[in-house]
């Protein structure tokens, strides 16, 4: 499989990437890690005319610490979120839920970044975004502006990101005493998620994300509202499915996948000593 | 457009497609082809090279993407005559049957013990998700890797 033909451009910064988005409009798309882009394409799902190459943007990949949150840069790899220690010790759950994509060879090539720009309900980052009530940085032609993981997933791989924009850092308020728990459902090793639920208490306070279980990565906002009103793990998992609307594939009806989002809700909040 | 990547250290340089897939340019251009094309959808990894000494399925990356990078193929791990360690462990320990998936096991394998030199049978086997063998030859795959952690 190959993809269709089309242009390719190396943007130099992220100014240059900005303005080669500027000039190409919708014809464009940028190409980070190329693993959620890159088998659309191959497959003809996607055929953009201009490629835009921001995967050596190296000054776009860093963790640093930001006082009560982690700023981590949208060109940083896979691999590395699953083991910088800044991550695994401040957002546990981020690096669990990283370590879950694919396998060892994409996370060499895959960023966090990309995966969340690709919004895919079937992606395990976004839930566990929406999970910590992170939001990611988005920077265009009026400038940055910072949008909450629940505002930046709009529909079935759609953002908040416009056609000039691009998305260049991840902000996850630190918390390291809390404790988490991604499950994750599926029946070969490398799959996508079934469903999945991406769990963490932190001070009391409960956040739930819900792998595709919708056409946009999902909170589970009635469980967290039971949880926090002292609801048992097995009373606020009940609820897991509450406003879902998953579809049906040929691995799970919609049925199945409300009763695996109570399962592994449970099992998330179990874990995460609820 | 032009296209240069130092493969097993010898740069190779061709004017190819921007849509010209790294395995294709590995095999094609390079005529590099111990590197299998499997499913061609990121999945089986039978395609599984390094790129800066990371292991990637170069079914899924562009040649572009590679352009001055360093790349190494299996026919790259061998010192002359002599097999490289992991190639000698699949070899005496038997693990390979039809072979296709060979290649890109020993790749993914030589970059699992890089990252994790001390891999135990449980790390190995989740360390190697990524590599389908469809002879169903896990079981001695797995042996050879960990042998090979034990000499390297």
């Amino acid at each position: 499989m190959i993809p269709a033909a089309f242009d390719y451009v190396l943007a130099e910064s992220a100014e240059n990437a900005l303005a080669l988005l500027a000039e190409h409009g919708d014809e464009a798309k940028l190409l980070a890690g190329g693993h959620s882009l890159l088998p659309l394409m191959k497959y003809r799902l996607a055929a953009p005319g201009v490629l835009i190459d921001i995967g050596r943007l190296d000054d776009l990949s860093y963790v640093r610490d930001e006082g009560d949150e982690l700023a981590i840069g949208a060109l940083t790899k896979h691999r590395e979120v699953e083991t910088n220690s800044l991550i695994t010790s401040q957002i546990g759950l981020l690096a669990a839920a990283t370590a879950q994509v694919g396998d060892p060879q994409v996370r060499h090539r895959g960023t966090l970044g990309g995966a969340l720009a690709h919004g895919d309900p079937a992606s395990d980052l976004p839930a566990a975004l929406i999970a910590l009530r992170g939001s990611v940085v988005i920077d265009g032609p009026s400038g940055r502006r910072q949008v909450a993981a629940d505002d930046f997933f709009i529909g079935f791989l759609e953002t908040a990101l416009a056609e000039d924009e691009m998305l260049v850092e991840i902000r996850v308020p630190k918390m390291p005493d809390a404790q988490w728990s991604f499950q994750k459902f599926n029946r070969r090793a490398q799959d996508w998620a079934i469903v999945g639920a991406a769990v963490v208490v932190n001070n009391g306070q409960c956040g739930v994300g819900l792998v595709n279980m919708d056409a946009r990565p999902i909170r589970a906002s009635a469980v967290e509202t039971a949880v926090n009103a002292g609801a048992t793990a097995t009373e606020a998992a009940e609820q897991a499915a509450e406003g879902c609307e998953p579809s049906a594939d040929l691995n799970a009806g919609v049925e199945y996948r409300k009763h695996l989002a109570r399962v592994l809700t449970r099992r998330g909040l179990e874990e995460s000593g609820r | 457009m032009q296209v240069s990547i130092t493969i097993n250290g010898n740069l190779v340089s061709h004017d190819v497609e921007p849509r010209t897939l790294l395995v294709h340019f590995i095999r094609e251009q390079a005529e590099l082809t111990g590197t299998n094309v499997g499913c061609d959808s990121s999945s089986c990894g039978a395609c599984t090279i390094h790129v800066n000494g990371e292991a990637v399925k170069s079914c899924t990356m562009l040649a572009v993407q590679a352009d001055g990078q360093e790349v190494t193929t299996i026919e790259g791990l061998a010192d002359g005559d002599t097999l490289h360690p992991m190639q000698q462990a699949f070899h005496e320990c038997h693990a390979l049957q039809c072979g296709y998936c060979t290649p890109g096991m020993v790749m993914a394998a030589v970059s699992l013990l890089d990252e994790k030199p001390d891999a135990n049978e449980a790390e190995v086997r989740e360390g190697l998700e990524g590599n389908l063998c469809r002879c169903t030859g896990y079981h001695n795959i797995v042996k050879a890797v960990l042998q090979a952690g034990g000499t390297q």
